[in-house]
C-alpha cells in the first residue's frame, strides 16, 4: 500500500519513457530531471512480437526486446536512489530472460538493494493444447482447430493488476511481457490512490492517460500532421510526462528543457491513435469512453484532461497468435527521365517473366512505383507530368526461403538487359535478403482461462 | 459551393492493428466539423481507397475532439509482418486520405492549411555539406 499522504493536491508523475522497441534511451535523461516518480517504457508492438519471436527461434535466451540494458543503464541511478520506479513491458515474450538481464545490468553497475519484480502468465503456448480450440479469429471468424501448424507465439494483453501487486510487493523496476500498453501507466496511478478494481471512471481516465503517453514523442510533436515544421527544435521532441491528481485528472506536459509540443491539437492526434471505437476503447481493465474527455490546454505546453467515463471491463483479453505467412522478399530499382515509368513497368515484366521461365513459383507479387503512386495507389490522381526518376519496387512471397532467394537472384542480371539506365540495387542492398512472414491471428480469451497462471516474482538485488 | 480537399481542412493520423488500418480526421473549428460529418462518409473513404481495402469502412464520431475515425478492414494487405507492402503498418493512408475533395460552402472555398516552410532545416543540411549537394538551399542560406 502506498505510504504517501492523502493530500488532494498532491500529483503523481508519470512519464513516457519508451514508445517502441528501436526507440531512444536518452529520452531518459530529461525526465529523470523533472522528478518523475514512475518510469513507464512501452515496447511491444504486433511486430515487436513476430520481431521477438523469431529472436527466440534462434536463442532460447532470447526474446525480450535487447535495449533494456540501455534503458536500465540510464535509469538506475534514480531508481537506487528511491527517487524513480521503473515499469516496462521490454520482456517482450520471454520476461524471465530479460528480468535476468535487468538483474545483470545493475550488477555490472554495481547497484544494489534495489527491487526487481517479473510478471509472467501473458504467455499462453505453454498452455495452447488446452486454450486454442475454444479461440476464433476476431477478425476473420476462423476457427483455431482450422489452422494447421502451431503458432509461434500466443501472447495475451493482461491488465494493470499484476503490475500493482508488484508495487504492493515493494517493487522498484517491473518487468512484464505482454501487458497492455496503457495498463503500464495505470498500475501505478491504481497503486498510489489506491483505486478500487471497480473504480471504472478512474481506471478508464488512467487508460486515457497511459494511451496517451505510450507512443512517446507522437504526443508532443511527433508524426503531427499540424503544421509540423513548427515544432520547436524537433531534434531534442520530448517525451511526455502526466501530472495525475488523485480524482485521475491529469495534465500532459514536457520537459521544460526540450523542444517540442504539448497542445491541444498534439493530444488530440494521439488520443485516436489506433483506437477503434473511441466511445468505447477495449482494456484489460476497463472500457474507456475517450469521446467523455474534456481537455483544456493551459499553455505552457500543459493540457488538463478531466471527466473522463468508464464502464465494467469485459470477461475476456484480447489476445494475439502468430502463424507462418511464408517468406518474402523485395528488389528496388530506379530508372530515370525520359520515359522512367514506362522503362521501370517494362523492367519489373522482364523480372517476372524470367522467375516464371526459372520455374519459381510464387505466390504473391507485389509493384510499387515510387515517385508515381507507391503509397497511395489509387487515391493518386493520374497525371501528365513526366516523373524525373521512377523506382521500382518488386516484393514476392513464396512458400519457403530458398525459392524467395532464388526469386532475388534474377535481379541483378538486368543490370545489362533491361530498357536503359537503370539503377539496380539502388547504390547498396536493393535487392534484400529473404525474411519469413508472419500472420497476426487476433482472437479474444476468457480472463478465467489466464489470471490463474499469471504470477509475480520478485528479486532483490 | 466548391470542391476542396481535405489536406485543407483536417488534421490526421493513421495506424494499425492486424490487417485493420485506422484514420483519425481532425477539424480545426465546429463548422468544419459539422461539415465533414456530413460529407466524409464511410463509403467514400472505401471507395476513396479502390483495391487498397478489402473490406468494410466503419466510421465513428468523437465530437469532443472534432474528429472523425474510420475502421478500414483488410487494408493492409495481409498486416504489419505478412505484408508486402512498404507501409506495412498503414502510416501513410491518413495522408492518402487528405487527397479526397468534399463539396463545401462558399464560406469555406478559400480554406488553406499552411504549407511548410523548411528554411531553417534546408539551413542545416547545407551547413552539414559545406553548401554542396543541396538542392534549393541556396535561396534560404
Amino acid at each position: 500500500m502506498s505510504d504517501r499522504d492523502d493530500d488532494p493536491k498532491r500529483t503523481i508523475k508519470i512519464a513516457g519513457g519508451q514508445g517502441f522497441y528501436g526507440d531512444t534511451p536518452r529520452s531518459v535523461e530529461g525526465l529523470l530531471a523533472e522528478g518523475i516518480d514512475y518510469l513507464c517504457l512501452e515496447a511491444l508492438a504486433e511486430l515487436t512480437l513476430a520481431i521477438l519471436a523469431k529472436d527466440r527461434a534462434r536463442d532460447e535466451t532470447r526474446g525480450f526486446t535487447r535495449d533494456l540494458p540501455r534503458y536500465l543503464a540510464a535509469a538506475l541511478p534514480a531508481v537506487a536512489a528511491g527517487k524513480t520506479k521503473l515499469i516496462t513491458n521490454a520482456g517482450g515474450i520471454n520476461p524471465t530472460a530479460a528480468a535476468r538481464a535487468a538483474v545483470a545490468t545493475a550488477r555490472e553497475l554495481g547497484v544494489s538493494g534495489i527491487t526487481i519484480a517479473t510478471v509472467t502468465g501473458d504467455d499462453l503456448m505453454p498452455r495452447i493444447d488446452e486454450i486454442g480450440p475454444s479461440l476464433t479469429n476476431l477478425d476473420t471468424g476462423e476457427a483455431f482447430t482450422a489452422v494447421a501448424e502451431p503458432p509461434r507465439f500466443a501472447a495475451a494483453y493482461i491488465g494493470a493488476q499484476p503490475i500493482v501487486e508488484a508495487l504492493r510487493q515493494g517493487a522498484d523496476i517491473v518487468i512484464t511481457g505482454r501487458v497492455a500498453d496503457a495498463a503500464l501507466f495505470l498500475a501505478p496511478l491504481a497503486y498510489e490512490y489506491d483505486w478500487a478494481t471497480d473504480d471504472w471512471d478512474r481506471l478508464a481516465a488512467g487508460i486515457l492517460i497511459g494511451h496517451l503517453l505510450e507512443c512517446s514523442g507522437q504526443v508532443a510533436g511527433g508524426n503531427f500532421s499540424g503544421e509540423w515544421w513548427t515544432i520547436p527544435h524537433p531534434w531534442d521532441l520530448p517525451y511526455p510526462i502526466a501530472e495525475v491528481s488523485p480524482d485521475a485528472s491529469a495534465v500532459i506536459t514536457k520537459p521544460r528543457a526540450s523542444g517540442g509540443r504539448v497542445d491541444l491539437d498534439t493530444v488530440r492526434h494521439q488520443l485516436l491513435y489506433e483506437v477503434h471505437d473511441p466511445a468505447a476503447y477495449l482494456s484489460p481493465d476497463v472500457v474507456a469512453d475517450f469521446t467523455s474527455a474534456r481537455f483544456t490546454d493551459l499553455g505552457d505546453d500543459r493540457v488538463a484532461v478531466t471527466g473522463v467515463v468508464g464502464r465494467p471491463a469485459t470477461d475476456t483479453y484480447k489476445a494475439i497468435l502468430a502463424y507462418p505467412a511464408g517468406w518474402a522478399g523485395e528488389a528496388k530499382v530506379a530508372f530515370s527521365w525520359p520515359d522512367a515509368r514506362e522503362k521501370a513497368e517494362v523492367a519489373a515484366a522482364i523480372f517476372v517473366k524470367r522467375v516464371e521461365q526459372a520455374g519459381h513459383e510464387v505466390a504473391e507479387w507485389c509493384l510499387e512505383r515510387w515517385g508515381v503512386d507507391a503509397l497511395g495507389g489509387p487515391t493518386v490522381p493520374p497525371t501528365d507530368t513526366e516523373a524525373p526518376e521512377v523506382v521500382m519496387r518488386v516484393a514476392w512471397r513464396c512458400d519457403d526461403e530458398a525459392t524467395a532467394a532464388a526469386v532475388a537472384r534474377e535481379m541483378t542480371p538486368l543490370t545489362l538487359s533491361a530498357p536503359p539506365a537503370g539503377l539496380t540495387g539502388m547504390g547498396r542492398g536493393g535487392v534484400s535478403r529473404a525474411s519469413e512472414l508472419l500472420t497476426i491471428w487476433p482472437t479474444l480469451v476468457d480472463k478465467s482461462a489466464v489470471d490463474p497462471h499469471v504470477s509475480v516474482t520478485i528479486e532483490e538485488v | 459551393m466548391a470542391r476542396v480537399a481535405l489536406r485543407e481542412l483536417c488534421g490526421y493520423r493513421s495506424g494499425d492493428k492486424g490487417d485493420i488500418a485506422d484514420i483519425a480526421i481532425f477539424a480545426d473549428d465546429d463548422e468544419t466539423y459539422t461539415l465533414i460529418v456530413a460529407e466524409v462518409t464511410a463509403e467514400r473513404v472505401r471507395r476513396h481507397f479502390g483495391w487498397m481495402v478489402g473490406g468494410d469502412v466503419v466510421r465513428y464520431e468523437a465530437a469532443n475532439v472534432r474528429a472523425l475515425k474510420f475502421v478500414l478492414h483488410e487494408a493492409l494487405g495481409g498486416g504489419g509482418p505478412a505484408t508486402l507492402r512498404s507501409d506495412n503498418l498503414g502510416k501513410t493512408l491518413g495522408g492518402a486520405l487528405m487527397r479526397l475533395e468534399i463539396e463545401v460552402p462558399d464560406a469555406l472555398a478559400r480554406r488553406r492549411r499552411g504549407r511548410p516552410d523548411v528554411g531553417w532545416a534546408r539551413a542545416i543540411l547545407a551547413e552539414a555539406t559545406a553548401g554542396h549537394h543541396l538542392p534549393g538551399a541556396e535561396s534560404s542560406v
